[in-house]
């Protein structure tokens, strides 16, 4: 078996999904290549061949690929990935949009979002926004899988010394062109990988008082969230969601504050190690999950909170 | 333009599922199913374009039960002209359903195909991409602002670090994400009418399209329950846990 892992990258930086995506192809067992596509990725291809447990890192370094548009790079996948037993990439925006393209190319059903795996041909995954686990077994010659990150602990960044080959296949379908994108700006821990979450909700009142959070997870070095709500009131960006159609975390502390705890609010954090949650409703649904509860204001409690850690 | 929309019916969102003692699946009896939500964007979407004279036709596709007509009747009343049902009682996977689509698609020949970004029932999000693989048509997936000139579409994208923009040559699919807009309620007088609308029944074997699947769901089971919590007293409190038991700050 080889099995073919789709690099995580903005075109500069190695993003750390591609580490937990190794780690479940290791769960699968066999030799493990990664495929860097872009434009100008020389450092992310340097840094993939360090990964510890790659066999080899194929470079497809072109125009056509920059900013990794679906429609150039699913062929170049599709048309890599027949020879290998497995393709993975992290459930991330990028590889969300890519891989079923990818499965549909090479007529597989793919299996999205693996949380586990049970064997080479068999995972587990959450449906109905985490209320059910479904083990799904694949029959498909070449297993079309994304990761779930935060289902697999990340194999080491160094160590590896993998062979860096380049991949001469140019695909350029000419139907799509990158405009432009507006990033949001911040110094804080990224959401999906940080060890600590504070997560505001609608609670909040406005976007003004999540300063509170941010002095709090400065504090922790904590990264912030949001529900929902606090996104589509406004408080804070739409990539601070966290939940069933926003970002999946399980950090080792998530500390609610001002979240009510809908079924979609819980399936992006609920595998967190310890959830706190703040909330002056005793009655609210996220106390059900939660191993500390503080009914209290947060106007309150969040700036003491603060001053004690 | 005409434009297609695919819809699909789901349990509601805001029904706890509960999982089958026979781990065979969740217990989808006599509970209330609705417009998966990301559908009820995609149909609203297409109802602006029409209003804004973008669109001149929506067709709205569902694939599945004979009940999905139910769905198929709510897009009619927020807007759609036709409907089309593709019937099968399966449990179909993604790349069936975006087969039988690229089948629609084929007969209807559409300039804009709109998804929502996933189901909430299958979580998979892929139909969508899988429909412009099978195309070959650009892709604006999790879209959040969609724009028609001429002949491309720019399609704003909810992406991990923010927003993207993509240009797409049409005729191309796009999938919504929930910032994309805000769907509205179907009134009664348009409930009424839509009853009259034209709605078509296919099949899968009458569009030639084999749903055979790669993909086999062995069990579902209930996720593993967290131990119930406790409610501290103070902030102090909460603290003195959060370093000596639970040791996490």
């Amino acid at each position: 078996m080889t099995i073919l892992v789709i690099a995580e990258h903005d075109g500069k930086v190695l993003a750390p999904a591609t580490l937990n995506t190794v780690a479940a192809a290791a769960k699968i067992g066999g030799d493990i290549n990664v495929l860097v596509a872009g434009q100008g990725i020389g450092a992310v291809a340097e840094a993939a061949a360090k990964i510890a447990g790659v066999a080899k890192v194929l470079v497809a370094d072109n125009a056509a690929y920059a900013h990794q548009l679906p429609e150039n790079v699913a062929p170049l996948v599709a048309e890599l990935g027949k020879g290998y037993s497995h393709i993975l990439a992290a459930a991330t925006s990028n590889g969300k949009n890519i891989l079923p393209r990818v499965a549909a190319q090479l007529d597989v059903d793919q299996i999205s979002e693996i949380v586990s795996v049970v064997s080479a041909d068999t995972f587990t995954r959450p449906i109905y926004a985490g209320n059910a686990i479904a083990t799904v077994q694949s029959t498909a010659p070449v297993k079309v899988i994304t990761v779930r990150a935060t289902g697999f602990d990340p194999v080491a960044a160094e160590g590896g010394s993998a062979a860096v080959e380049a991949v001469a296949a140019v695909h350029d379908a000419g139907t799509s062109s990158f405009v432009g994108e507006e990033l949001a700006k911040s110094d804080r821990p990224e959401l999906t990988a940080a060890k600590i979450v504070v997560s505001g909700g609608r609670g909040m009142q406005n976007g003004d008082n999540f300063k509170h959070l941010y002095a709090l997870a400065d504090k922790l070095g904590a990264a912030v969230g949001a529900s929902r709500a606090a996104v589509d009131a406004g408080f804070v960006p739409n990539d601070m969601q966290v939940g069933q159609t926003g970002k999946i975390v399980a950090p080792q502390l998530y500390i609610a504050v001002g979240i009510s705890g809908a079924i979609q609010h819980l399936a992006g954090m609920k595998d967190s190690k310890v959830i706190v949650a703040i909330n002056k409703d005793e009655e609210a649904p996220i106390f059900q999950v939660a191993d500390y509860g503080l009914v209290a204001d947060l106007f309150e409690a969040v700036p003491e909170l603060e001053k004690l850690v | 333009m005409k434009v297609l929309v695919a819809v699909k019916r789901v349990v509601d969102y805001n029904v706890k599922v509960r999982v089958k003692a026979d781990n065979s699946g969740v217990d989808l009896a006599n509970v209330k199913m609705s417009m998966n939500p990301f559908c009820e964007i995609a149909v609203e979407e297409a109802v602006r374009l029409k209003e804004k004279g973008v669109a001149t036709e929506i067709v709205v596709v569902s694939i599945g039960p004979t009940t999905a007509q139910e769905q198929l009747r709510t897009a009619l009343a927020l807007g759609a002209d036709r409907a089309i049902l593709v019937e099968s009682a399966e449990d179909l996977t993604s790349l069936a359903v975006a087969k039988l689509l690229k089948a629609v698609v084929d007969k209807e020949q559409p300039q804009l195909v709109i998804l929502g970004k996933q189901a909430i029932d299958s979580d998979n999000n892929q139909t969508g991409q899988m429909l412009a693989a099978l195309t070959g048509y650009g892709q604006g997936t999790f879209a959040s602002k969609v724009e028609v000139s001429g002949d491309k579409v720019a399609v704003t994208r909810e992406i991990d670090g923010g927003a993207q923009t993509v240009s797409l040559s049409l005729p191309a699919i796009v999938t919504t994400d929930l910032r994309l807009n805000e769907p509205r309620y179907a009134s009664l007088p348009n409930i009424m009418k839509a009853k009259k609308k034209p709605l078509e029944v296919l099949t899968p074997e009458a569009l030639g399209v084999s749903t055979a699947s790669t993909n086999k769901t062995v069990k579902v089971e209930a996720p593993a329950a967290r131990s119930a919590g406790i409610k501290v007293k103070s902030v102090a409190e909460l603290v003195e846990k959060l370093k000596n038991e639970a040791k996490v700050i």
